[in-house]
């Protein structure tokens, strides 16, 4: 039983590198950039969902949705002040490096406006969770929303960009900028418009990640966000059902070998798998293998 | 080698030689803090693998953002063999056999690691490294590894598993990683290391297998038509970037009493700082790389009059120099307005 409750666990916390991840994926796959300051964003998601929830004496639904429109607005903003700009030059390593530098200005003004301490948070659901088999099993409420609301976005987001216009433009950007360009799609829009989802989704992943791990400081966001672009990789970068899957094997896994081999170890092996699944198919679970022509 | 190759060295060597000199004559003179007196051996073993990096980023081409694993392996594994042999050996054949195993643990992991990454491409090739980082990272955080009158111990659980002698001596400890280092590394040290570093990277970038290397970068299909061992040179320069990293390695262990494997010194995020270094110094530029290892490395120090600011001010100057620097818009505009300078002052004249 008790391994039951913990691969649920994993589960629930591979939902919330699953969320991570589609925003990363789907960054990567348009604007083939490392967007470094993805994890921060969940960071700044967690920081107005708990100074807005304090402001209204507990009122968490009204955090949520505050933080959802701010990040996205910050992924928009972000976009087009720091990433834009450097679009089409010559190394793809100054767009990486200037995403580094924004990553650290947000955790920076996070660390002068609520400081280094770390704030406890509160759970933003209050639901206690179901108990099965006389109490032997126990699912708390934050495990079964968490893995609900990514399954939900999932599939939200698949029929998004495989029904509407606005996901087949960004497929199409996403194979080919210049060729898409020249069927009338504006490529810029579209761009900002996978940041806005993306960054929404960091304000999502960031609510679950704090109810389920409550503690929160300005480095909150960067470790789960390593991991979710690990889980982007190893799922196969630039699919959506990649990013999921990544997301769920490497919460499992994480889960797993912390209880049962070493918590030590646990960050170890996570990227162990990453590297085996990498060596035997180098383009992860889901990607596709691209040929390189002469 | 041509000679303006060989001119554009000796420069990088003077250039390092100048910097001490007016290091020294102002310690000699008293001109300098006892804080920044403590900055200069970080500051040269920064130079240092930011060289390193720039080997594999800037010359080989391959994107690396798990560098300071290296540095990991070469600062515990030369820790370990000083604190072991610390009472049996004099100093300083002690210290060059301390190099000499961080440097060789360094490439022979750097080798190791080498033979699968350098199968991916790209992106994949960067994360595989940041993983390939953090493993190091976890596994030394929990060897233990003690030493009695009965021979090494060695344990991955705590350091009650050895079961040691009670005058056993416990030299690895898990978490709380290697204390008691001798402090060996010093600035001149530092400073000979670099150079040296310079001169094997100089000479491999002149070399025939360093324009091997360089086509392998530029274009690796013609490279292998042309008739290069494409996987041969490509391990042979990651190998070495990864020694000169142990290097570096080595100077940070025997510069600090407590030695861990901590995220602040060796995780991804201390790789990532090195290669800002070697993305602002100019890719490929192995002096560019020193200098502004220097500059990066002590900007913030500098800065530390205005405390809680100074990170903030620092990555607004890292986002500002990289769209001023790289922006297509900004370069283009760039040659307008300042060509049409330059045009203007030679009708002048």
């Amino acid at each position: 039983m008790s391994f039951l409750t913990y691969l649920i666990n994993g589960l629930s916390l591979g939902s919330i590198y699953a969320i991570i991840a589609l925003g990363y994926t789907m960054v990567y796959g348009i604007a083939k950039m490392l967007n470094f300051a993805h994890g921060d964003f969940i960071m700044v998601g967690c920081y107005i969902i708990f100074s807005v929830s304090a402001a209204l004496s507990g009122n968490s639904v009204i955090g949520i949705i505050v933080a959802v429109v701010l990040c996205t607005i910050l992924g928009v903003t972000t976009e087009f002040v720091a990433y834009r700009p450097l679009r089409g030059a010559a190394s793809p390593l100054a767009v990486l490096i200037t995403a580094i530098g924004v990553s650290y200005l947000l955790e920076n003004i996070a660390l002068l406006i609520y400081g280094a301490d770390i704030k406890s948070f509160s759970s933003v659901i209050t639901w206690e969770g179901v108990s099965f088999a006389g109490g032997q099993l126990k699912i708390q409420g934050v495990t079964i929303v968490t893995i609900l609301v990514s399954v939900v976005i999932l599939i939200a987001l698949q029929l998004f960009i495989n029904k509407t216009k606005q996901g087949q433009a960004m497929l199409a950007a996403s194979e080919d900028k210049g060729a898409a360009a020249l069927m009338g799609i504006n490529v810029n829009r579209t761009i900002a418009l996978t940041f806005a989802i993306g960054s929404s989704l960091a304000a999502v992943a960031g609510a679950l990640l704090c109810s389920a791990y409550p503690s929160l400081s300005p480095y909150t966001g960067a470790m789960p966000g390593i991991k979710a672009f690990v889980a982007a990789v190893l799922g196969g970068i630039g699919s959506i059902p990649g990013a999921m899957i990544g997301g769920m094997v490497l919460g499992i896994v994480e889960i797993l070998s912390k209880t049962y081999i070493s918590s030590q170890l646990s960050d170890a092996i996570v990227f162990g798998i990453l590297v085996v699944v990498l060596l035997v198919k180098p383009t992860g679970i889901l990607g596709r293998q691209m040929v390189e022509k002469v | 080698m041509n000679k303006k190759q060989t001119k554009n060295n000796l420069i990088t060597y003077a250039i390092v030689i100048a910097f001490y000199i007016i290091v020294e004559i102002m310690i000699l003179t008293g001109n300098l803090s006892s804080h920044m007196k403590g900055l200069l051996v970080p500051l040269t073993y920064y130079a240092v693998i930011a060289v390193a990096l720039n080997l594999c980023v800037g010359i080989l081409g391959e994107l690396s953002i798990g560098h300071c694993g290296f540095m990991c392996i070469g600062a515990f594994t030369s820790a370990f063999f000083s604190r072991a042999t610390e009472m049996s050996i004099p100093t300083v054949p002690r210290f060059i056999l301390a190099f000499i195993i961080g440097i060789a643990f360094a490439a022979l992991f750097g080798f190791l690691i080498g033979i699968p990454v350098l199968r991916l491409k790209g992106d994949y090739l960067a994360i595989v490294t940041l993983a390939f980082g953090e493993i190091i990272k976890n596994v030394i955080n929990s060897f233990y590894i003690g030493i009695d009158s009965k021979g090494l111990h060695f344990s991955m659980k705590s350091a009650m598993e050895m079961g040691m002698d009670k005058d056993g001596d416990i030299i690895v400890n898990g978490a709380m990683g290697i204390t008691g280092t001798p402090h060996n590394a010093n600035f001149t040290v530092g400073i000979v290391v670099l150079l040296i570093t310079l001169f094997v990277v100089q000479n491999l970038v002149g070399s025939r297998d360093g324009r091997a290397i360089m086509a392998i970068r530029d274009n690796n299909i013609a490279a292998e038509a042309t008739g290069i061992n494409i996987t041969g040179y490509k391990m042979m320069a990651f190998t070495i970037s990864a020694a000169i990293a142990g290097a570096a390695g080595v100077l940070f262990s025997h510069n600090i009493t407590t030695l861990t494997a901590s995220s602040q010194y060796f995780g991804y995020n201390a790789s990532i700082m090195i290669l800002v270094y070697v993305v602002l110094g100019g890719i490929g530029n192995i002096r560019g790389s020193v200098i502004a290892a220097c500059i990066l490395y002590l900007l913030p120090e500098l800065l530390r009059g205005l405390n809680t600011y100074r990170m903030l001010i620092y990555s607004i100057v890292l986002i500002v120099m990289m769209i001023v620097n790289w922006s297509p818009k900004i370069i283009e505009w760039r040659k307008r307005t300042f060509g049409r300078m330059n045009l203007k002052l030679t009708k002048e004249a």
